[in-house]
């Protein structure tokens, strides 16, 4: 069996320093009300040993790029749409890849899919696989039109979130997606997922 | 002669030290076969490079000008409105590291051209005082250094089809590549913001034009996370993240998020996109995946292998590349009759954790059809599987996958089996 140098292992105790104090941290502030002054206090004499390069930012400076919608709706914005409004800004915006009434183009189908019974022959899509509601407000705020992402206003995007839902029968043809309705779609496969490795989850 | 030669398994495996361990002896065994190929001796005289001088040395040097199809294969080289793929030619390539020009690039949106004097990186989140980095600042950090492999978790995919596809390395397996990535120790800077208790995953986010985005567990962050800022020595390719990427060593190489402008602290999993639907595997059962995180320990013969056509019976090395998220690759076991007998091969010095590890094992071929195959354990004592094992488990596709583009599935770790035949062409066979 070849032998290794020992250089690894010495990074890996480097690390130990680091990951020891944050441990403390944790379990001490589940604890107590006053875990986050020590908490600072013991970060305070990490950071000290750190060359402190980073500059002080206010998360009102961050708004701009803080773009990330949770499952629970965290990070919604104001405004609202329904499946008509978003019927339209879809054969404008989106049907020139997406096909006419999200049949599919020159990129994927956005309706329609086929249980997923056939292993991994069966194609994933809204109706029989995304999990969250909020994924695809996310995904079609930060990337999509694919060709000018981040163009289409907040209403903009909760009309063709509901109207994608809409048309794979998720939502009602007259429902109202807004910052307190979407966190509460329930996806048909929202049970349907398990961790790989359920130990690494936190 | 014969049996003199140190066999190690069917079909003409050698001792992994035959060269090492026998000396003169087994050398001047070898030569026979070598001065067979060289019967028509010829005199010996200056080619016309040797007769004037040379051409001039660039600033920026490019491979030789025979060496221009080792080359990496674009699955879309006119940039139309959706993902590229550049796939490593390791068949044509030797070691432990990958070039960074032939490194592997996925792209969904291209590379952007990112100034990186204005270029920043922020933190923020469930954190004590959110923070900006500038790359100058980043460049101040104490640095390391660390060897590790980056795998996308499509790689290998064509492995689900249900019949072998008649491809080689490259395509079947060229999206993984190796390189010494050199940053700051993503705990670093996040000690510097100051972790808020309540923070348990890491939303980690591009600037590209998808704004790319992964949600990365906190404990893998202060693990083993870098913000990496150079490759093999150099800055960031901009296929590969310039100026700055995430370097989660063993992970998915989506999760390693590049041109990486925001780490977002929070107190769940975004479930983005590509998490929540692209890299989640559908299984047998109609259930899916999430979260696969882990790249398995996973091997492949590069020399042979389809492409490379072997010159007549004699002595070849068999070699290839092994990895795996669970640390250094401990032993790696190839056999020539289909996996009848096996034999371990040597590994290349030193052998990093997370990283490409070299194989080795000379062979004496007898012109005769063989079938080759590497089998793969890592330090932590986890053992690549067989195909049939994988199958069971994912499942395979209905019908012969012929889109090599195609991800039938994802996170194929097998092995691969190369057929020799007799006029020393190499095919690809399920053994």
């Amino acid at each position: 069996m070849p032998r290794r140098h020992d250089g690894p292992q010495r990074h890996r105790d480097t690390e130990k320093i680091y990951l020891k104090p944050l441990c403390l941290c944790v379990s001490v502030a589940r604890e107590s009300a006053i875990a986050f002054g020590i908490a600072a206090m013991m970060y305070g004499g990490v950071r000290a040993q750190s060359p402190n390069l980073g500059t002080p930012i206010a998360e009102a400076e961050v708004a701009g790029w803080d773009i990330s919608i949770l499952p629970d709706g965290t990070g919604l914005p104001p405004g609202s749409g329904t499946p008509a409004e978003g019927a339209t800004i879809f054969a404008a915006k989106c049907a020139l890849c997406h096909g006419p009434e999200a049949r599919g183009g020159t990129n994927a189908a956005l309706v329609g899919g086929a249980p997923l019974t056939n292993g991994i022959d069966t194609a994933k899509t809204i109706a029989n696989f995304w999990p969250y509601a909020t994924t695809l407000f996310d995904f079609t705020r930060r990337a999509m039109p694919w060709q000018a992402p981040r163009t289409l206003t907040s209403d903009e995007v909760y009309a063709l979130t509901a109207y994608l839902l809409s048309i794979n029968k998720i939502i009602g043809a007259q429902d109202v997606m807004n910052a307190q309705t979407l966190p509460k779609v329930r996806m048909p496969n929202r049970d349907g997922f398990r961790p790989r490795f359920p130990e690494m989850i936190p | 002669m014969q049996q003199d030669l140190p066999v190690a398994a069917g079909n003409g495996l050698l001792h992994r030290r035959a060269f090492l361990a026998g000396g003169g002896t087994l050398a001047a065994a070898f030569t026979g076969y070598a001065l067979s190929d060289t019967a028509a001796a010829q005199q010996l005289t200056d080619d016309s490079w040797s007769r004037g001088r040379g051409a001039l040395i660039p600033e920026y040097a490019s491979p030789s000008a025979f060496e221009k199809g080792v080359a990496r294969t674009l699955s879309n080289p006119r940039g139309e409105p959706r993902t590229q793929h550049a796939r490593t030619p390791h068949h044509l390539l030797n070691g432990t590291f990958t070039p960074n020009g032939l490194h592997f690039v996925i792209s969904h949106s291209g590379a952007p051209d990112i100034d990186p004097a204005t270029h920043r990186l922020v933190i923020h989140g469930l954190v004590r005082r959110p923070l900006v980095f500038s790359l100058d600042a980043i460049t101040r950090y104490p640095l390391v250094s660390r060897m590790h492999f980056v795998e996308c978790g499509g790689n290998s995919a064509p492995m689900f089809s249900n019949e072998p596809v008649q491809a080689g390395v490259q395509a079947i397996h060229g999206l993984v590549s190796c390189a010494e990535w050199t940053g700051v120790m993503l705990s670093t800077l996040l000690d510097e913001a100051g972790i808020d208790p309540g923070a348990t995953w890491i939303i980690a986010e591009g600037s590209d034009s998808m704004a790319l985005s992964r949600s990365v567990p906190i404990a893998k962050a202060l693990d083993d996370a870098m913000v990496a800022i150079y490759q093999n020595g150099e800055r960031l390719m901009p296929g590969n993240g310039y100026p700055m990427r995430l370097v989660l060593p063993g992970w998915e190489g989506n999760m390693q998020v590049k041109w990486l402008r925001r780490l977002e602290l929070v107190d769940q999993p975004a479930m983005s996109y590509y998490e929540a639907r692209t890299y989640a595997q559908v299984l047998p059962d109609g259930t899916a995946y999430q979260f696969y995180f882990l790249q398995d320990v996973k091997s492949f013969i590069t020399h042979p292998s389809p492409g490379l056509r072997l010159n007549g019976p004699g002595f070849y090395e068999i070699s290839g590349l092994a990895y795996s998220a669970g640390g250094r690759i401990a032993k790696v076991m190839v056999t020539a009759d289909g996996g009848k007998s096996w034999a371990e091969a040597a590994l290349q010095e030193p052998v990093h954790a997370k990283a490409f590890a070299r194989f080795r094992i000379p062979w004496r071929w007898d012109g005769s059809p063989v079938v080759l195959q590497s089998r793969a354990w890592d330090e932590a004592g986890h053992v690549q599987p067989t195909r049939a094992e994988v199958v069971a488990r994912r499942g395979q596709t209905k019908a012969p996958v012929t889109n090599l583009a195609a991800f039938p599935s994802q996170h194929y770790n097998g092995p691969t089996s190369w057929a020799v035949e007799t006029d020393g062409n190499v095919r690809h066979v399920y053994a």
